[in-house]
């Protein structure tokens, strides 16, 4: 059996009495994609900094390339991109990435690699004077530059037009395609449902849904459609007749539960048009994973209020 | 290139080329010492002229190079996140201790030669014990690097730049530096003279002089550093933060 690139296996991570993560196991095999998704205190970054040996798991087990996270052999094969921070800010890109090139045994051309991602290696403007977009690419240079089996990504796409954002989902493809493991943690769930192959939610520190986005994007067997925010959601269900549940999940957005079916589209679109309605992007046979860690956070919220009123 | 040493050496490197072309780290490792050689060895504001000077000039160099200057360096970088990304690398602590370690030791010794070149420019004549000084100023170094690092380990990078120059000017101006603890009311000099500031320059002019008269001064000093040295290691070690 190959190992895995990484493996983590019932992890913890607390602060004082505060718990990030609680129990959570998952694996990332060579070449493949995997988003680590969820909302603001979801527990991802500390998963993250675990698996990259930036901080010491509470309890559980994580091993990069079948060792500790914290071994120098594992961090030879990795590469990451911070969210906030990791450049020196009076450093030129070039120089500093000629600098790390020499931590590295066989690394990436570093003027080759900033010419790839748009930075002119000549520059001699310092990181700090870099636009947000362009202190981006450098990150990400940095990150590419030991030509890494696994890459851990910490929200790549932000701050980045939309040709560069379109440029970098390529290149996390072919990466993806020429098998390096890419863990890629966002808020961009559209990015997510472009490119990764597997997808793993994190609410409130537990591991809520996991598994391939086709399969959790196409579970469920939902429609839904966007409109304007507040619909007479009785009328609308009472149009598309028994077997259908219907709900507005968030303003403006309408998720109906229930087989998928050509009539159920002919349905809504009579219904809308009977109605006066504009409907919108209307996705069959689906929910988006924006659905899903909507509706995971509203289940471990009520979940989190259940517990506390029976404590008390 | 990837074993320890040669990552230890790309990161001194890496070290001397942001620390040599840092504007305010230039200021206080070089500027500043030979303003103070040239005003106080060409004055009477220090009995005893040059001769006197340069072992108190050598003390603000050590102080400028091994405190203040490492001790802002290190509170920037954690504050831009440059060494929590490093920690993602195969850069290991050590690595990144010691390549600090030669920078800081580089750029220091660098000072400590211009202050001495410019000071026999200006007459002075090196002599006493010098197997002695050297010891007295590494320790002095190990001293302020292990406070240095402390403070940069601890506070946030602004508060770092304010108690760093801060300490710096105050040690100077009032730590037994410029002016002799001896020179001061017995009790206030009693205390100062306990300062690492104080040891180093003592233990500086004791060793540099060509008949020193007060061997137990030299022991005082080593002591007194020691007992600062040790104590800024275990302070840096049990709460320098990385992040």
């Amino acid at each position: 059996m190959t190992t895995p690139a990484l493996w983590v296996s019932d992890l913890w991570v607390t602060y004082g009495t505060t718990r990030a993560v609680a129990g959570v196991s998952f694996t990332v095999a060579a070449g493949q994609i995997t988003a680590l998704v969820g909302p603001n205190g979801a527990g991802k970054t500390s998963t993250v900094e675990v698996c990259t040996g930036l901080r010491c798991a509470t309890s559980g087990k994580v091993e990069l390339f079948g060792g500790p996270p914290r071994k120098l052999a594992g961090r030879t094969r990795i590469g990451v991109m911070l969210q906030i921070g990791g450049l020196y800010p009076t450093a030129r890109p070039l120089e500093w990435l000629t600098y790390l090139a020499k931590l590295y045994p066989d690394p990436a051309d570093p003027s080759t690699l900033l010419s790839n991602l748009g930075i002119d290696p000549k520059t001699s403007v310092t990181t700090r004077r870099l636009s947000g977009g362009e202190q981006q690419r450098v990150k990400l240079a940095a990150a590419l530059l030991p030509k890494p089996e696994l890459l851990f990504l910490d929200e790549p796409t932000a701050g980045l037009d939309p040709a560069a954002r379109l440029d970098l989902l390529g290149a996390l493809r072919r990466l993806g395609a020429e098998g390096t493991g890419i863990i890629l943690t966002t808020h961009a769930l559209g990015d997510v449902e472009e490119i990764a192959d597997d997808v793993l939610v994190l609410v409130g520190g537990h591991l809520v849904a996991s598994g391939p986005v086709v399969d959790l994007i196409g579970a469920g067997g939902s429609t839904s459609f966007r409109a304007t925010a507040g619909l007479e959601l009785g009328a609308l269900a009472g149009a598309l007749g028994s077997g259908y549940q219907v709900q507005e999940n968030r303003p403006g957005n309408y998720l109906i539960t229930g087989p998928t079916t050509p009539q159920l589209l002919a349905d809504i679109t009579n219904w809308c048009a009977a109605a006066g309605v504009q409907a919108t992007e209307i996705r069959a046979g689906g929910r988006t994973l924006e659905d899903i860690v909507v509706e995971a956070t509203r289940n471990e919220i009520a979940a989190s209020e259940i517990a506390e009123a029976a404590d008390s | 290139m990837s074993t320890s040493w040669a990552r230890a050496r790309a990161h001194t490197g890496w070290e001397l080329r942001l620390l040599l072309r840092n504007g305010e780290q230039l200021l206080l490792v070089f500027i500043i010492p030979i303003v103070l050689v040239l005003a106080l060895g060409r004055t009477t504001f220090v009995p005893g002229g040059v001769d006197a000077a340069i072992p108190k000039v050598l003390t603000i160099s050590i102080l400028a190079g091994c405190f203040t200057s490492l001790a802002i360096a290190t509170g920037f970088e954690r504050r831009s996140g440059a060494l929590r990304f490093l920690a993602t690398t195969p850069l290991t602590r050590a690595n990144l201790l010691t390549g600090k370690a030669f920078a800081t030791a580089i750029v220091t010794l660098l000072s400590v030669l211009v202050v001495s070149l410019l000071g026999i420019a200006l007459g002075w004549r090196p002599a006493g014990t010098w197997p002695v000084a050297i010891g007295i100023a590494f320790l002095g170094c190990l001293t302020f690097a292990a406070w240095g690092l402390f403070l940069a380990g601890t506070l946030r990078a602004e508060a770092v730049l304010a108690v760093a120059n801060g300490v710096f000017l105050a040690l100077i101006l009032f730590g037994g530096i410029i002016i002799d603890p001896t020179q001061l009311p017995d009790a206030l000099g009693t205390v100062i003279a306990f300062l690492p500031s104080a040891a180093l320059a003592q233990g500086l002019t004791q060793a540099l002089d060509p008949n020193p008269t007060d061997a137990a001064q030299l022991l005082k000093s080593v002591l007194v550093l020691t007992t600062w040295a040790v104590t800024g290691a275990l302070l840096a070690r049990r709460f320098f933060r990385w992040e």
